[in-house]
């Protein structure tokens, strides 16, 4: 009894002087300001440069917590009970949330850097007018081959059906993705509802099983680094970096067609501090912040101004800032609704659970 | 003892257990009987009773049982030979602190270790049997998965053996009886409670791994909690990853009833 | 040669055991980079470690929370064995024993998801609060389970005769009881403060308003690739835990060689 008593105290003293510590921390770094605005963004997608200096600027205290998927972000935020001021979700989910009304609509007037966005990345299907969201980064969806190990060139969806590459295939864990390129593959549109298609799509991947290793997830950049496998289906963000780092690594996106994506800014019902929201918004509008962030970040930028302060060879890289033509043949993913959604996902699960 | 003073023991406990479980369930069980729009149905169930999520509760069976199996055969040995040392404490203490590093990091060192360049293959290598394809195979996933729950097993067999009066042995093997003889009738019959309780802590929730499925065995093994994970992560169809978790906890009471031939309580 | 194949078993164990955080610990000085090629000797994480203040805080949050929630779950998980072990029928026990276990089978993201549902219809405000409340609840389990097996195994006549000789109820428990189950609840905290400090899913769901844990900040940061940052962070914890543990046993040996006869 004594000693448990004992150890009881201790544990009791020792939280008691972390809690102190925790607090001399805070106090040291201003974390206690009134003025404060919480971003929710994904892990690592912001050089944290910026937030210092955004806080500088304005005064205003960022709260900066992260997440790893667009559902549990969606699932925190309808459920509220805390106080997000800015969101970076992609465009289906964007979608999805100004049906359920989970955003306020943004003040063009409060955004005057939103001259600098790029066009053709303005005014989309998910987001007509962009009344809810702000573009933030985009991409594609492609693949990612090792030049020293692949010898045929590879252009399409349907060079990775060859036999030479058995067991060489990582594939990334997503039912749009995987289905995507199979409807790709067989000509289809990667938003397509029809059943035969889709029937179609799941036999031909289940041809390729023999060559795929794994279906991975976020790994996918550190299995690919290491050579563990060849040829990966990765997006765009992920490819950049990695040929950054090695330089026997191609990517393409298939001339079959393929993704686009976009991680647009937002403000979710969540919201308290809608004024310094905006001014976040606008500052990371700011071509010169722009370009830092996408830097800092390796994922290509809406930011036309931006560009102009970033080196030429990442700018002028047609792999990840595809010009206009290009981007024409790829196809932003579409909220098909959640009925379609589980049946892909049960496709994608049968596909998984498919043996050679 | 008169009853009204038990209520010292059951307040804070079965205050738990209403908020923490009860009220869990009644939402699970409330959501399980949910389509995707949010209307009553059966739906989800029927859809359990397909083939797709048979083969998975099977494949899920199987590799639990083979972890538990695997975790088992290894933790036994291993707590009987700390119970027997100078050092038992400090060594059953450096059995557990590996679990508190964090799961994702251990996870990404195995990707590094198991991978074709890694340590393991190297000393596959020197030995003389060549380099083979560990990761995303079963083995990989079994040997991951023991790795993480064998604490787990160990403690409570530690537990038990520690307990254990050595005299009994002693008496056992002055009477004649074999080590083997010995072990079958004196120390596994007074150690099984600690055996029951290693298992019902790796079988039950090797039943629901996830994570592990996806990153050392690139989902060749599709477990329930893949399931699970995928219907209320990415379909958000809440519904159907509720009637599996429904059927999960109905297994679990099977497991627990068919291991819990206990004697009735003492006071 | 009768010690050599225990000692060699051990030593097997330990070494499979302890590989990844050693691995995980060299690439901590490695100036590369990555968790893959080696390219030479740095403490540059190190130094970077202990200028991110917010990482601190994380850790030290984590650690407040594993603590704090450990403790409490303990004490309520052994309340709920004796709960159990005493139970009047045996029905009652497989009710309440089953009601116990279903945590501990539910993944992560449903717990993670009702608990924010459970909370928010409460009107419990995200953070350190709701995180310590969830923590607390999934360990409860795992510590009656540990607990469990050795209040099973205490003969009722230790009890009986204790309360021959007059003793009460509360010191039946205290001085009869808790000293005989001591290790079973020393493993459930230890289990508790494991749960605790791996869980990732549930303190997702629950947390907001700028608290997190490691693991959480860990888990995001997975989508560009793991800074050897955190595997400097780990190898540091890590050494300190050992440092702790090892310099707790001593402790503990050294009294009970000063006061032989009082172990309990």
């Amino acid at each position: 009894m004594k000693k448990l008593m004992q150890a009881l105290i201790a544990v009791v003293i020792i939280a008691a002087v972390l809690f102190y510590a925790v607090h001399r921390l805070n106090a040291s770094t201003g974390q206690t300001a009134g003025n404060t605005l919480t971003v929710f963004n994904w892990g690592d997608y912001i050089d944290a440069e910026l937030i210092d200096q955004f806080e500088k600027e304005t005064g205003v205290q960022v709260i900066y917590e992260t997440f790893d998927s667009n559902e549990a972000m969606l699932t925190k935020i309808e459920q509220g009970g805390t106080t997000y001021d800015v969101a970076v979700p992609s465009e289906y989910t964007i979608e999805k949330m100004r049906e359920q009304e989970l955003l306020y609509p943004i003040d063009h007037a409060k955004v005057p850097n939103l001259r600098y966005i790029d066009e053709r990345f303005m005014d989309l299907p998910f987001d007509p007018g962009n009344e809810y969201s702000i573009p933030y980064f985009w991409g594609t969806v492609g693949i990612l081959y090792n030049t020293d190990k692949v010898q045929s060139e590879i252009t399409a969806w349907n060079d990775l059906w060859k036999p030479e590459f058995r067991n060489e295939i990582l594939m990334i864990d997503g039912a749009r993705e995987v289905i995507g390129m199979g409807l790709n593959s067989l000509g289809y549109s990667l938003n397509d509802t029809n059943e035969a298609h889709l029937q179609e799509a799941k036999a031909k991947l289940d041809g390729l099983t023999p060559n795929i290793k794994a279906i991975v997830g976020d790994e996918i950049r550190m299995l690919m680094e290491n050579d563990e496998a060849s040829i990966g289906l990765v997006w765009s963000g992920t490819a950049s970096e990695l040929m950054w780092k090695k330089d026997n690594l191609e990517y393409v996106v298939p001339e079959e067609g393929s993704n686009l994506w976009f991680d647009n800014m937002v403000i979710p019902k969540t919201a308290k501090n809608i004024d310094a929201a905006h001014a976040f918004i606008n500052f990371m509008l700011d071509p010169e912040t722009a370009a830092q962030n996408a830097e800092y970040v390796g994922y290509s930028t809406p930011n036309k101004e931006a560009l102009t302060y970033m080196p030429k060879e990442m700018v002028e890289d047609e792999r990840f800032y595809p010009p206009a033509d290009l981007t024409e043949r790829l196809e932003v993913y579409e909220n098909l609704g959640p009925e379609m959604l589980s049946h892909y996902n049960e496709l994608f699960l049968k596909f998984k659970m498919h043996r050679k | 003892m008169e009853s009204n003073n038990r209520a010292i023991y059951w307040v804070p406990y079965v205050l738990w257990i209403a908020l923490f479980v009860v009220a869990p369930i009644l939402l699970i069980v409330y959501y399980s009987f949910q389509g995707l729009d949010g209307e009553f149905t059966l739906a989800n169930y029927r859809n359990f009773f397909t083939p797709v999520y048979l083969t998975m509760t099977l494949s899920s069976f199987w590799y639990a049982f083979l972890i538990t199996l695997f975790c088992l055969l290894i933790a036994y040995p291993a707590a009987y030979f700390i119970t027997r040392s100078k050092y038992k404490q400090l060594l059953l203490l450096l059995i557990i602190l590996p679990s508190w590093v964090n799961l994702l990091l251990k996870a990404y060192a195995f990707l590094g270790i198991f991978s074709t360049y890694g340590a393991a293959n190297s000393f596959l290598e020197v030995v003389g049997i060549g380099a083979k394809q560990l990761l995303f195979t079963d083995f990989s996933f079994v040997f991951v998965s023991v790795y993480l729950f064998i604490p787990f097993m160990i403690l409570p067999i530690f537990n038990a053996l520690d307990k254990l009066n050595p005299a009994l042995v002693y008496a056992s093997r002055d009477l004649g009886a074999s080590s083997w003889t010995t072990f079958r009738k004196v120390v596994m019959p007074l150690t099984s409670s600690g055996v029951k309780a290693g298992i019902q802590a790796v079988f039950i929730p090797a039943l629901s791994l996830f994570m592990i499925t996806r990153l050392i065995a690139g989902n060749r093994v599709i477990t329930l909690g893949t399931a699970i994970e995928q219907h209320f992560l990415v379909t958000q169809d809440w519904g159907m990853g509720a009637t599996i978790a429904v059927f999960l906890i109905l297994i679990m009471v099977v497991i627990m009833i068919a291991t819990g031939t206990r004697k009735k309580g003492v006071m | 040669m009768a010690l050599f194949w225990p000692r060699a078993y051990l030593a097997f164990v330990f070494i499979v055991l302890y590989a990844p955080i050693f691995y995980l610990s060299f690439y901590s000085f490695n100036s590369g980079g990555t968790m893959s090629s080696f390219d030479g000797f740095t403490l540059d994480w190190y130094k970077e470690l202990f200028s991110d203040s917010r990482l601190l805080v994380i850790v030290l949050n984590t650690l407040i929370i594993a603590l704090l929630s450990a403790a409490i779950s303990t004490i309520i998980g052994v309340l709920g064995a004796l709960a159990i072990v005493y139970a009047r029928k045996r029905l009652y026990q497989h009710i309440l024993l089953s009601l116990n276990n279903v945590l501990i089978v539910s993944p992560d993201v449903i717990i993670g998801a009702s608990f924010l549902i459970l909370f928010t219809i409460i009107g419990i405000n995200l953070g350190f609060t709701s995180v310590l409340l969830a923590h607390i609840a999934f360990s409860v389990p795992i510590v009656v389970i540990m607990v469990l097996p050795k209040l099973e195994e205490m003969s009722s006549s230790l009890i009986d005769a204790a309360r021959d000789l007059g003793a009460s109820r509360f010191d039946i428990l205290t001085k009869v009881i808790l000293p005989y189950i001591t290790p079973g609840i020393f493993a459930g905290f230890f289990m508790a403060l494991t749960y605790s400090l791996d869980d990732f899913a549930v303190t997702f769901f629950v947390t907001g308003n700028g608290f997190t844990t490691l693991s959480v900040e860990i888990y995001s940061l997975a989508r560009r690739g793991i800074s050897l940052q955190i595997n400097a962070l780990s190898t540091l914890l890590f050494l300190f835990t050992i440092v702790l543990v090892i310099g707790y046993y001593f402790i503990q040996k050294r009294n009970e060689k000063t006061a032989v006869g009082v172990r309990k």
